[in-house]
């Protein structure tokens, strides 16, 4: 037996033993594990599940094994994730240090920083957000005007964040700020890691057109965080920035992935099967039109996974991700939009209720109410991460080498 | 599955192109078409093309190919694509050979692969008989004689039918129109008494003809196959030939695409260059996505044919392919003459070609209304 055939059959063995039976379901939303100092498991099995998996380091199983991860090669990763698939394992944790701050630490960030961190982001016991929107500096991040002041060997932060995913459950935040007022804008911002226990720092939730409350507003009033928090150079945080959303764009290009779709109590079955479900039709969708839409989506939904699969592998042949990252990004996105539209027209009005006013759920099924609040939180993709058209703008520019029509704006206005 | 080029194919990529570039640009259509050429393609060009091997890339090596592959014969398709090299690819080598291959007897294939491989014999492919793609409505008859059959009916926009020696005809030998039992495949020598052809002066330039069949006499060792079934073969055919013809049209849209993004650079007005406006950008940028997903699609299923698996997904990736692709070239050619604005109109500049191509690409077996029917079907809604 080759190598990775047995370590095929050591990781089946493993899992079939490890991983309890009701971690092989879809996860509704609220059994979803983002770990942290509050997190609660309304299944005990995730918890489980999750100190299983983090034990060997595969809630990271790329990372290197010194700061816990899994130190598995990209085939080793590639099996797990196979012999996960096939049992319908559920990601034992999913969270923002896994996916965006954790890869970055890793390539930009000292050793004492790894050991600090990435070990706890393995274990899922520290729960991370993202501080980069301002109210002022949204499509124009780097205009940002949260500051830090160095005071000694500490930094006093002030100013505000806005729609910071989860800030309200986070532990710790990675935050730009402002740290150099008098270079052109992308050259005075540094990225700095604190506690949200830290005294000055305060959340206000914002509720979403969904219902929910995934975003806050953050406050800093004289927030101290020690110097040795910033990652990288001083002022040279744009370089981590930039970086750092590109992982977070490939993040989110796969919710146009039927794998990574972001229904999780939706409607089960897939869209031409639940459109012919409230048509009552056998064999074939009745309605010819719905039918040359769902094929086109479904053509573009396959024609995007290839597409995916073959940006993998050519970033493999180059080095990480690149600028296709916002092709990806903002194909996906459309493309996760676009189902849920078609959800809406597949289902008709049963996808339109908000809430069941009724015991049995004779009026709404809670899958149906679901589709709703998902379709809504779907508008959020082509804004998160950049919006939709910002890639567009990076895409003529770094891709097609366009010229840059924001910096002949900004050189124009003297504001560089 | 790999879904990126390796050094071979690389290699093959770049000697294609400098072929077509320098053998075969836009300029050799035009003539063909200034000069209202009968033949609809220069014949030295299309030995030249033999003599590289193109015509026999994927006949086996016991009937005198080279079974390089359908990789390999995409990658050269997209560069003819890339310049509009007129040629009987697709009828030849796309549709009649794989059907020869895949149907004929092996006295057929004996016959007809080592002369079309050589470049002796251009095979012309006779299905249509509507004004769109439709294989199981064929009804051209095919009736048992004594000593053979007897085929009666017209098909129409049969690709370089003047050029050709054989034709390979699909008939119906029973049932009705709209019957996939019942088809019949023939192989008959193009001067068989009661055929005439009929040319026609397509938008592309290519060269096309209605074909009458009027009481054709063949011999019974013209059927390919067994009388009655040959739809499976057909249809195997039908999709190595939409997703061939997939590769050249990915190779068009490349190119519009690639013209329109180095004269959004070098245009200027306003005292910018054109490509300097948001609204040509965001365009730009999402033609470039579709291009990518064109790409994606292509390849796959260029890759899937090589792999020879049974259980392989080849009707539905056809389909996917030819959907797409079609889809895409239509954006894509009109994007490209808009975006030139009064220049892209002229007959001079080469654009108009790759729109009129297009369309005719489009239509040719199928085009995205067709299939996205045919995939959906596939795909069980
Ligand atoms: C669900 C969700 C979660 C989020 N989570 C986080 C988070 O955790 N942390 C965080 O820091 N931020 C987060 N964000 C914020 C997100 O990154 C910003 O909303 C986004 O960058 C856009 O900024 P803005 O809202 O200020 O919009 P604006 O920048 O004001 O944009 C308004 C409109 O103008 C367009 N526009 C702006 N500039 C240009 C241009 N140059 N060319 C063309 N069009 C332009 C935009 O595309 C948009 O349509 C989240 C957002 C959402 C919706």
């Amino acid at each position: 037996m080759s190598d990775l055939e047995s370590f095929r059959a050591q990781t089946r063995a493993w899992l079939e033993e490890n991983c309890p039976a009701s971690m092989r379901t879809p996860a509704p939303e609220d059994e979803v594990v983002w770990g942290g100092r509050h997190a609660v498991y309304k299944n005990p099995d995730s918890k489980l599940w999750l100190d299983r998996m983090a034990a060997k380091g595969w809630t990271c199983p790329t990372w290197s094994a010194e700061y816990g991860g899994g130190g598995l090669d990209k085939a080793q990763s590639l099996i797990l994730a196979e012999e996960m698939q096939r049992i319908s394992a559920r990601p034992p944790l999913v969270s923002f240090g896994i996916s965006m701050l954790g890869p970055v630490l890793l390539e930009m960030a000292t050793h004492e920083q790894k050991l600090e961190h990435i070990p706890k982001i393995v274990r899922g016991e520290i729960r991370w957000c993202q501080g980069y929107s301002e109210p002022g500096a949204g499509s124009d991040l780097a205009g940002l005007a949260c500051k830090a002041i160095l005071d000694g060997d500490h930094y006093v932060i002030n100013g505000s964040k806005i729609w910071t995913s989860y800030a309200d459950k986070a532990d710790w935040i990675f935050c730009l700020v402002r740290t150099d007022f008098d270079v052109p804008k992308h050259n005075g911002i540094s990225f700095i890691l604190f506690d949200m226990q830290t005294p000055g720092v305060t959340t206000k939730p914002i509720k979403l057109i969904s219902g929910n409350s995934v975003f806050c507003e953050t406050f800093f009033d004289d927030a101290r965080v020690p110097a040795g928090n910033v990652v990288g150079r001083l002022n040279d945080g744009w370089t981590i920035a930039k970086r750092l959303l590109q992982h977070e764009r490939t993040m989110i290009s796969g919710f146009g992935l039927t794998s990574g779709r972001n229904n999780r109590g939706g409607l089960s079955g897939n869209l031409e099967q639940t459109a012919m479900k409230y048509r009552g039709d056998t064999d074939k969708l009745s309605d010819p039109a719905l039918r040359d839409q769902i094929a086109q989506f479904r053509i573009d939904s396959e024609a995007f996974a290839l597409t995916s699969q073959r940006s993998a592998q050519e970033a493999k042949l180059s080095k990480g991700p690149n600028a296709t990252s916002s092709m990806l990004k903002n194909y996906g996105c459309e493309l996760n939009k676009r189902r849920y539209e078609l959800l809406l027209q597949a289902v008709g009005t049963q996808a339109l209720g908000w809430e069941s006013l009724t015991e049995d759920a004779s009026d709404f099924a809670s899958e149906e109410l679901a589709v709703a609040r998902e379709w809504l939180r779907s508008k959020g993709n082509s804004i998160e991460g950049g919006t939709y058209e910002v890639q567009l703008n990076v895409i003529a520019k770094r891709v097609l080498g366009l010229p840059d029509m924001t910096s002949m704006i900004e050189k124009q206005s003297g504001k560089l | 599955m790999s879904l990126v080029f390796n050094e071979d194919q690389v290699m093959l990529q770049e000697s294609a192109r400098s072929f077509c570039r320098e053998q075969a640009p836009v300029a050799v259509l035009r003539k063909m078409r200034d000069t209202k050429d009968p033949l609809g393609y220069p014949k030295e060009l299309w030995q030249s093309m033999v003599e590289l091997g193109w015509a026999g890339m994927t006949v086996p090596e016991a009937y005198g190919g080279f079974e390089f592959g359908y990789s390999g014969l995409g990658i050269v398709l997209e560069e003819t694509g890339r310049t509009l090299v007129p040629a009987p690819l697709v009828s030849t080598v796309l549709l009649s050979a794989t059907a020869i291959n895949l149907a004929g007897s092996e006295a057929q294939k004996s016959a007809l692969l080592p002369a079309i491989a050589s470049g002796e014999s251009i095979v012309a492919f006779a299905l249509e008989e509507g004004a769109f793609h439709n294989p199981a409505q064929v009804a051209l008859s095919a009736v048992k004689t004594a000593d053979g059959y007897e085929l009666s009916g017209h098909k129409k926009f049969v690709l370089d039918a003047a050029a050709a020696d054989h034709f390979v005809i699909v008939a119906r030998s029973a049932g009705k129109a709209g019957d996939t039992d019942g088809i019949s495949l023939f192989v008959v020598d193009v001067n068989a008494p009661g055929i005439s052809i009929q040319p026609l002066s397509m938008v592309d330039s290519r060269s096309a003809a209605n074909v009458s069949f009027d009481k054709v006499k063949v011999p019974a060792n013209a059927l390919m196959g067994a009388e009655g079934a040959g739809w499976p073969a057909l249809q195997r055919t039908l999709d190595i030939a939409r997703i061939g013809l997939s590769a050249e049209m990915l190779g068009s849209i490349q190119e519009v695409f690639d013209r329109i993004v180095d004269y959004l650079k070098q245009r200027t007005q306003f005292g910018v260059q054109i490509g300097a406006f948001q609204a040509l950008q965001h365009r730009a940028a999402l033609m470039y996505s579709e291009v990518e997903l064109c790409k994606s699609l292509v390849r796959k299923a260029l890759s899937e044919l090589d792999r020879g698996d049974e259980a392989e997904d080849i009707p539905a990736l056809a389909s996917m392919c030819k959907a797409k692709l079609s889809e895409v070239s239509a954006l894509i050619s009109n994007e490209g003459v808009q975006m030139h604005g009064g220049i892209g109109m002229t007959d001079e500049f080469d654009l108009g070609f790759f729109l009129k191509r297009a369309r005719v690409a489009q239509q040719t077996l199928g085009d995205a209304l067709f299939h996205r029917d045919r995939y959906a079907t596939l795909r069980g809604f």
